[in-house]
This record gives C-alpha cells, sequence and structure tokens, in this order.
C-alpha cells in the first residue's frame, strides 16, 4: 500500500490545497459552527424542549454576533489595506463582499427575532428554524464573497436548499408546503441554467475564476463571441430568477405568500442583497468588458420588472402577494444600478454599483418592516393578510397601522426615509452616466407604486361603513393584535432605521460608496 | 448678503416640527392638548414670520437670512436656506394661514392627528419656500403631499378617498418629470464643469448662460419643470385633479391647499423654471399665456355652473391662478408684481370663502346653492361677510384682489397685449359666478331649514375677519408689499433680459403699481 502510493506519487503530483485563510472565513465559520451546535444540541437534549429552544436562540446570537465582530475586523483590514483575495483566487475580501454580508447578517438577525414569534403562534419547532436560518445565511454570505463561478454555484445551492426548506417549514399549511415544492422545482431549474452558464463560460474564457475571467477577456479579443454571450445570458437568467426580477419572477408571488410571513422577510432582503451582491461582482467587475453586450439586456430586465412590480401590485388583494409585487419592482429599481454600476465610477460620481448597494440596505430594512408588521397581524395558521384585514386599523391599533404606514412610505419613495434617498442615488447614477430614460421610466414605475401602497394606506385609514359596523356588531371582536417582544424589537430597529437612512442618510452612502472603491484586485 | 444673527429659517422651520412632535407625544385621549400645542406652535411660526417681515430689508439684491449646512455629502446634497422678495410673503402667508386653519377646525374628530399632519404640512410648505438647494426643494415639495393626502382622506367628505389619491398621483407623477429634470441640470452641470452641485444660485448662473447648453436641452429641461409646475398650478389641461381635491377636504385643508399649496407651482415658475432656463421661458411664453388665458375663461365658465359652492370656489382657484401665470410670463417688472401680489390675495380671499362656505356646511350640512336661499335675513353677519369676502375676490377696487389682478393684467398688455384684453374679460366673469351664486344663496326669504340658522360665533369670526382686514389693507395700501418684492422682481426680469435675447417693455410713464 505504502509501496504504491510511493510509486504513484510523481506521477499524480499533490493537488496544492490553499493556505486556509482563517479571519477571512471566520463569520462564515461561527455561522456555519452555531447552526451545526444547534442541530446538534436538538438531536442530544432530549429531555428538556425549553432548555434547548433557550440555548439554541443564545447560541443563533452568539453566532450572529461573532461573524458581526470578524466583519468590521473585515472592514477595517479591507479599509486599511484595500481589497485582496485568498484561497487561490476563489474568495474575496473586499468592501462589496463586506457589505453584502452585513446586509444578510442584519436581515438574519431580524428573521429571527420575527420568527421566535411566530414559532411560538405555530407550535413549530425553534431549533429547526433558527438552524436552517443560519445555514442560509452561510450560504449567502459565501456568495457575497465568491469569487469564482463555482463557488458562486455552491453558495447559491447551500442557501436555495435551505430556502426551499423554510418556505415548506409550516408543515401543517397547504399553501407553504405548495411554496415550498414551487420554488424547490422552478429553483433546481434555474441552478441548472445558472450550472449551464457556468459551463459555457468557461468553454469560452479556460476558467471559472472571476479574476481570470477578467484577465483572460482583457488580454485576448475573441473571434467568436456566441458561447461567451450565451454563457453571460444563462448566468443572469440564474441570478435574475434569484433576485426575481422579471420576466424570471413567476414563482415570487406564490412563494412569498406561502411562506412563513418571517422567512418571507428574510428571504425577500437577503436573497436580493446575496444575488445582487455576485451579479454586480459578475457583471460590472469580470464582464465589464462586455458592458455594451449585456447593458441592453439589463435595461429590459429593469424595464420588465418596474412595470410587471407595479402594475400588478396594483391589483392585489392580499397584502403579502402585493409586498412580493412590489418586491419585483424593487428588484427593478437595483438592476437600474447594476446597469450603469461602473459608468461613474471615475471622479467623484456615484458608481451605480454604490447606488444598487446602497437601495439593497434600504430595501432589506423597509422589506423586513414591511413583511414583520404582516407578521404581526397575522392570526394562528398565518391567516388574515386579506387586504380587507386591515380595513380600519388605524382606530383599532394605531401604532401598527402607523408603523406600516411609514414602511410604505418608505417604499413609495417618500423624502426623509431612506427610500426616497436610496432611489435618489439610483436616478443620480442613471443620469450620471446619461441614462435619462431609465431615469424617467424608474420615477414614473414610482408614481404607479405610490398608488400601491397608498391604497393599503387608505384601507388602514378608512372608516368601516356602516354595513360593516352592524355585521360587526353581531360577530364576535377581532382578536386583538398583540406585538411580541421579538418582533417588536425587529420593527423599532426597521423603523429608525428607515428613518435614519432617510434623514442622516451620510454615514452609510459614505460606506456604501466606500465599500465600491474598495474592490479585490 | 445679510445674515440674520440667529437662524431664523431654521427656526420657522423646525418648530411646527417640534409642536408635530410634541402633539404626537400627547394622549390620544385628550386631543385638546394637542390642539393646544398646534395652536401654540403655530402662532410661534407666526411670529417668527413677523419677526422676518420686519427685518427683511427691501434694497438687498439676492437672498437674505442665508444659512448653509451640509446635508447628503457623497450626493453633493446640501441643506441651504435663503428667502428673498419673491418668497418672503408666501412664507409669511403660510405662517398665517396655519392658526387661522387650525382654529377653523376645532370641531374636526380626532384632533390629535389632525393637529399633527397639520403641523407637518406646514413644516414642509416652510420648507419649500425657503430652499436654496434643488434637492431640498424637492424633498420639501414631495413631502408636503403626505400630509395633505392624509388631511383629505382622513378628514374630507364624500369622495374623499377617491381625491386624495388623485392628488397624489397627478403631483407625483408631475414631480417624477421635475426630478429627472434636477438631476439632469446637475449632471449637465458636472459635465461641464466637473462640480457636482444642486445650488439653486450655481446653477442658475450655469444654466442660463449662453454656452451652457443646446437650445433644445434648455427647452426640453424647461418644459420637464414645468410639467411639475403646471399641475401643482394648475394650468389648465392639468387642472382636473383640484376640484375633487378641494371639494372633497375639509376646511382648513382647502384654505391651505389655495392659500399656499398652489403657490408652489406658480412660486416653482418664479425660483426655478424661469431664471434657469430664461430662453425657454421666453420661447414657450406665449404657450403658457395661453394656458393662462384658457384657465381664466374656462375656469370663470366652469365655476358658474356649478351647483356646489364649494367646487364653485374651487374652480374660481382655477380662474385666479391664471392670472397669477398671466403676469408671470408676461416677463415684465410689472406683470411678475402682480403675480405675486394675487398669489397672496389669492390666499386671502380664497381662504375666507372657504372658511366661510365651510362654516356654512357645519350649518346646514350641504354646499348645494339650491338648498340655500335667504340667508341673509337669517345669519347676516356671516352673509355680510360672505359678500366682502366675495367682492374681495371678485376684485372689486379697494380689495387687495384688484390690485393684484390689475397690476398683472397691466404689466401683461406691456408686452401681449391681446392676451391681456381676453383675460380681462375673466374678471367680468367672475364677478357673474360669485355674484349669481350670493344671490340665488343669500337673498329672498329663508324658507325651510334655512330659517334659524346660528350666527357665527367669536371663534369663526376670528378666523375669517383678520384675513379680510389683511386684504383690505393691502387694496388700499399696497406698497409695504410692492416695496420688499421689488428688488427681486427687478433682478428677475433684468436676468431675463440678459441671458435671453429679450427686452421688457417698460410702461411709458412711472404709472405701474396702480394701487400706490
Amino acid at each position: 500500500m505504502t509501496a504504491w502510493l510511493a510509486v504513484a506519487a510523481p506521477i499524480l503530483p499533490p493537488i496544492a490545497t490553499p493556505r486556509v485563510d482563517w479571519p477571512t472565513v471566520a463569520p462564515v465559520v461561527a455561522m456555519f459552527g452555531a447552526a451545526l451546535a444547534i442541530v446538534l444540541l436538538r438531536a442530544l437534549v432530549r429531555h428538556s424542549r425549553r432548555l434547548v429552544d433557550t440555548t439554541s436562540v443564545v447560541l443563533a446570537f452568539a453566532g450572529m454576533a461573532t461573524a458581526a465582530g470578524f466583519l468590521f475586523y473585515q472592514w477595517h483590514l479591507v479599509r486599511e489595506t484595500g481589497g485582496y483575495q485568498t484561497f487561490a483566487g476563489a474568495v474575496a475580501v473586499d468592501g462589496l463582499a463586506v457589505f453584502v454580508q452585513a446586509i444578510v447578517l442584519g436581515a438574519c438577525a431580524l428573521g429571527v427575532l420575527l420568527g421566535l414569534g411566530y414559532v411560538r403562534r405555530e407550535a413549530l419547532e425553534l431549533p429547526e428554524l433558527l438552524a436552517l436560518l443560519l445555514l442560509c445565511t452561510t450560504g449567502m454570505m459565501v456568495m457575497a464573497q465568491a469569487n469564482d463561478l463555482v463557488v458562486v454555484f455552491v453558495a447559491l445551492e447551500v442557501f436555495s436548499i435551505a430556502l426551499y426548506v423554510l418556505s415548506a417549514f409550516d408543515l401543517r399549511r397547504a399553501e407553504s408546503q405548495e411554496a415550498g415544492l414551487k420554488y424547490f422545482v422552478l429553483g433546481a431549474f434555474s441552478s441548472a441554467i445558472f450550472l449551464y452558464g457556468i459551463a459555457l463560460t468557461y468553454g469560452a474564457t479556460g476558467t471559472t475564476s472571476l479574476t481570470g475571467i477578467a484577465t483572460f477577456l482583457a488580454g485576448n479579443t475573441l473571434t467568436h463571441t456566441g458561447l461567451l454571450l450565451a454563457g453571460f445570458a444563462l448566468l443572469l437568467v440564474g441570478l435574475g430568477f434569484k433576485v426575481a426580477a422579471a420576466p424570471f419572477h413567476m414563482w415570487t408571488p406564490d412563494v412569498y405568500e406561502g411562506a412563513p410571513t418571517p422567512i418571507t422577510a428574510f428571504m425577500s432582503a437577503a436573497t436580493k442583497a446575496a444575488a445582487f451582491g455576485a451579479l454586480l461582482r459578475i457583471f460590472a467587475g469580470s464582464f465589464q468588458l462586455y458592458v455594451s453586450d449585456w447593458r441592453p439586456v439589463v435595461f429590459g430586465l429593469a424595464v420588465a420588472s418596474l412595470v410587471v412590480g407595479t402594475v400588478a401590485a396594483a391589483v392585489q388583494t392580499d397584502v403579502k402577494r402585493m409586498l412580493a409585487y412590489s418586491s419585483i419592482g424593487h428588484a427593478g429599481f437595483v438592476l437600474i444600478g447594476l446597469q450603469v454600476a461602473n459608468a461613474g465610477a471615475s471622479g467623484n460620481r456615484l458608481p451605480g454599483t454604490a447606488a444598487a448597494l446602497f437601495y439593497l440596505l434600504v430595501y432589506a430594512v423597509m422589506a423586513i418592516g414591511a413583511f414583520g408588521v404582516v407578521q404581526v397581524m397575522t392570526q394562528r395558521g398565518d391567516t388574515h393578510h386579506a387586504l380587507s384585514d386591515y380595513r380600519g386599523l388605524a382606530r383599532t391599533e394605531p401604532a401598527i397601522a402607523g408603523l406600516l404606514t411609514l414602511f410604505l412610505l418608505a417604499q413609495t419613495g417618500v423624502p426623509l426615509t431612506g427610500g426616497f434617498v436610496a432611489k435618489l442615488a439610483v436616478f443620480r447614477s442613471a443620469v450620471d452616466a446619461g441614462q435619462y430614460q431609465l431615469a424617467l421610466i424608474g420615477m414614473l414605475a414610482a408614481v404607479i407604486s405610490a398608488f400601491v401602497y397608498l391604497r393599503l394606506v387608505i384601507t388602514m385609514y378608512a372608516p368601516n361603513s356602516d354595513a360593516e359596523n352592524a355585521a360587526a356588531e353581531g360577530a364576535e371582536p377581532a382578536p386583538r393584535v398583540r406585538i411580541d417582544p421579538g418582533a417588536g424589537i425587529a420593527l423599532f430597529l426597521t423603523a429608525a432605521a428607515v428613518l435614519v437612512l432617510g434623514v442622516m442618510p451620510n454615514w452609510t452612502l459614505d460606506i456604501a460608496h466606500q465599500a465600491t472603491q474598495l474592490l479585490a484586485k | 448678503m445679510h445674515t440674520g444673527d440667529y437662524p431664523l429659517l431654521s427656526a420657522m422651520l423646525l418648530t411646527p416640527l417640534a409642536g408635530a412632535i410634541l402633539a404626537m407625544l400627547m394622549p390620544r385621549s385628550r386631543p385638546d392638548y394637542s390642539r393646544i400645542v398646534g395652536y401654540f406652535t403655530s402662532v410661534a411660526t407666526l411670529g417668527l414670520g413677523v419677526s422676518l417681515l420686519l427685518t427683511f430689508s427691501k434694497h438687498v439684491h439676492g437672498y437674505q437670512y442665508v444659512e448653509r449646512h451640509h446635508w447628503i455629502n457623497v450626493l453633493a446634497v446640501h441643506f441651504d436656506v435663503g428667502v428673498d422678495g419673491i418668497s418672503l410673503f408666501m412664507i409669511v402667508l403660510t405662517a398665517l394661514l396655519f392658526p387661522i386653519g387650525l382654529l377653523a377646525s376645532a370641531r374636526e374628530h380626532d384632533g390629535k392627528s389632525f393637529t399633527v399632519w397639520m403641523l407637518l404640512l406646514e413644516m414642509s410648505l416652510i420648507g419649500v419656500f425657503i430652499s436654496l438647494d434643488l434637492i431640498s426643494f424637492f424633498v420639501f415639495f414631495e413631502l408636503s403631499l403626505v400630509p395633505m393626502y392624509f388631511l383629505i382622506a382622513g378628514w374630507g367628505h364624500g369622495r374623499n378617498v377617491y381625491a386624495a389619491m388623485k392628488f397624489f398621483l397627478y403631483t407625483m407623477a408631475g414631480s417624477a418629470f421635475l426630478f429627472v429634470g434636477i438631476l439632469t441640470v446637475a449632471y449637465l452641470h458636472h459635465k461641464a464643469t466637473g462640480v457636482w452641485t444642486f445650488d439653486v444660485a450655481t446653477l442658475t448662473q450655469w444654466t442660463s448662460s449662453a454656452t451652457a447648453m443646446s437650445a433644445r436641452t434648455g427647452r426640453l429641461l424647461f418644459l420637464a419643470f414645468t410639467v411639475a409646475f403646471a399641475v401643482k398650478v394648475p394650468l389648465f389641461p392639468l387642472h382636473t385633479w383640484l376640484p375633487d381635491a378641494h371639494t372633497e377636504a375639509p376646511t382648513a385643508g382647502s384654505v391651505v391647499l389655495a392659500g399656499v399649496l398652489l403657490k408652489m407651482g406658480t412660486y416653482g415658475f418664479l425660483r426655478f423654471a424661469i431664471p434657469m432656463f430664461p430662453s425657454a421661458a421666453v420661447h414657450f411664453a406665449p404657450l403658457l399665456l395661453t394656458l393662462a388665458v384658457i384657465g381664466i375663461i374656462y375656469g370663470a365658465i366652469v365655476a358658474a355652473m356649478q351647483p356646489d359652492l364649494k367646487r364653485l370656489i374651487a374652480y374660481s382657484s382655477v380662474a385666479h391662478l391664471g392670472f397669477v401665470v398671466l403676469g408671470t410670463f408676461a416677463l415684465t417688472t410689472q406683470g411678475i408684481q402682480g403675480g405675486v401680489f394675487t398669489m397672496v390675495s389669492h390666499g386671502l380671499t380664497t381662504g375666507a370663502l372657504f372658511l366661510l362656505v365651510g362654516m356654512l356646511y357645519d350649518r346646514r350640512h350641504t354646499r348645494l346653492i339650491s338648498e340655500f336661499g335667504g340667508l341673509w335675513k337669517s345669519i347676516p353677519i356671516l352673509s355680510g361677510l360672505f359678500a366682502a369676502s366675495m367682492f374681495a375676490s371678485i376684485g372689486l377696487p379697494g380689495f387687495s384682489g384688484f390690485v393684484g389682478e390689475f397690476t398683472s393684467l397691466l404689466g401683461t398688455f406691456l408686452s401681449r397685449r391681446w392676451w391681456a384684453v381676453v383675460a380681462t374679460f375673466g374678471v367680468i366673469l367672475a364677478a357673474v359666478y360669485l355674484l349669481w351664486a350670493f344671490q340665488r344663496a343669500f337673498t329672498g326669504e329663508p324658507e325651510g331649514a334655512n330659517v334659524g340658522l346660528r350666527d357665527i360665533n367669536a371663534r369663526e369670526l376670528a378666523t375669517v375677519v383678520p384675513l379680510l382686514a389683511l386684504s383690505l389693507f393691502l387694496g388700499f395700501y399696497p406698497k409695504p408689499l410692492f416695496d420688499r418684492s421689488q428688488t427681486a422682481v427687478r433682478d428677475l426680469v433684468a436676468h431675463v433680459e440678459q441671458s435671453a435675447n429679450y427686452h421688457a417693455p417698460e410702461p411709458p410713464a412711472p404709472t405701474a403699481e396702480a394701487g400706490r
């Protein structure tokens, strides 16, 4: 045996494994470790459910706090030395990665906070939810750092599989099961398409490394670009599916509606951030030289998303479904940023990448806030999210109605909320790049979306009609809405963030701006 | 440039905001606490407004009380404020109408939320008129929609939800063009000079220079700005939101809507559209003048046909604002002076009319002219005040309406004779629709429910009398207003003459400002 190895060794050179750069993977390891610990705990400790639940919550927050600490450390490292690559170029540590990871991590924390009350109400397994959320976040964080198409794919699969399970987490609800299955089948398709895109890109360039692709394209002129462009297209479809951009949005309304509300909140914010992080890195980074080829396509996707998202949202009668469509519309706004990603990179202009990153952050806060209110409003069995259930809410629950109004106004883009600054940044970067039409289309889409959000707002503030009052007298009063502490904290944080990002956006915009300047070389 | 010893404009902006926050913290079960906060802060703001009026120097060119603060560094957005002779009276008018509006709404339900929304509206309106940075202007311009929306939707009558939504969407659609226009101007300025700024003075100086941009670009940008402001004014084909919003809004909402919100449009023309694109403004002046004249005549005719008294006044606003736009785009000193004067005068007289109609509605729960009759005999004081406000609105000499419309017509006559001639018929039509309505509603013998109505009480008197007194004062003695606005207006006209190939005709003898 040893003799055989000794003979074989010269023929098969040992695989050069890259040095493990612990600080780089520390956030991911912390999250992954916490998830595994929770799974083990649940499997080993069987006598006290209460003990397991409490410990797993502590573990989850410890994991997230550790990851956040290491992210801070990475940010300082990146700020001092600039972005760098590690793990043989497969992982990038730079401003973009850290910013997106921070959004994903924040979304995870808020998702956990919302999930606590949900699990108690529906009598589901808390440790499982926490472990899956943490695993999912782990995948998204890897995706934000991935600098190799294969790593992107692995990360995509890790978080997607966790999301499929999370969507179907509510075992007793058929809609949740349906959402999980639908997301799984369509998601598997999109993954396959993405994988094929990797294969074609590899065929055209001979490498899967994003830096390698950029170097290859810069150094060689392709006589036949068909293979490469087909690769672009398939990659775009695969990631477009994840960010819920039209026309790859078909799954979004059903899955967002069916999935447990805290999961909807988490995935609307985090999936978008992670997948857009990858899109920005791949298209604005590696494929920058072919910008004239992919830019019109992204233009089309942006316009389609804006139109589908806003127009379809206008006719929904279910609040979760309406917010799902509006999420498609917001993907359109971020796509505007992607479309002009590098156009303004020189001088003191605002590059589209920074605008897109800021938009992703603001969207995460607004979306989690809005879905958080929906979560608070829902009753046992994840019901009561029809538009009519919100009628007259302002009288019975002024605080909740006020919060939802704030989040909806922010999504409309009303000044002094984060939504306005985010739209301002995106449109400014679009105008910087001379894309006036896109800015105007975006603004008009914002006007239509105002109708969507105001329709919900007006429902909350509308007085009950006399007939309904008469009916209500006979019927038992609607159950009082109770805000559990976790959801309360999450709503407070998101509401505060929406206002702070709107009134004093300087600091965060600066960070987003810096993040785009500190890209891995 | 004169700078105040203390940040007066910021104080005017922050006082209503502080009041709104304070009112929000008051218990819901005691709306009277919130109301008291509302009265106190709005009167305090008015006090600041009066001190602004008294300390404003009429001879200084450019902006006074300038403050500059950084806001969003990465986007080069500043929070710069200042005031000149054009914005001065808009700010004071805003500060005046809000305490009156709050006082008139003492019986609206849910006083706490009402007060909060009113104070937020006051803050955003003051912000509109003091902003010297395009983005911060736009911020307040858009922000004002939200409280107004809630005021109409929450406290309006009839089809209030529909009216509120229509108001919001119309104005926001107009703003979409304004927003893209603002970004484009800043971008072109950056491309030419390498400096990112949204500062109004800097951009105005650059865009109005002949070399800045092609005539076509200038015209497109002018139109982008114009659409937003024309919706707000509203100019003729874009006015359809106004009758609904005015009619369904609560009384205080209508007063503020007519008194201040519409002026955001005409103010936008004077502050941004004309000075930034003077050549385009001269080029498009005939178009806008024509729309203004159509608005004057059309508004008057439609007003005459209205069965609803409030709707009638709403349409009369279309006509009055037509005079403002007419004077503005006459591009003469007299015309613009008249426009500014009419902006103030219309705020006073139409405000008074809306208040009185609100009082009638409180008593009779209808606004249909056919339901009224013989009110003069049953409620003589209220009817007398209505008659006085009506004559002020028609433009009877001695009231401010006359001075404003006469001056703006005079200014238009100098540069665009035939438009002025046609527009003059609007003055006669105003007499027709108002007198006819007055005759039907107030004269004759009271019958049925019109008998034995309660006449005006002290609180209601306190809301109407100041407006009428001011209108009367400015009607007899318009000099204080003209004196303070004339430096800014002259500078504006000189700026247009200098930057565009245009010469503003002067009157043969110094007989302008006939009311002096």
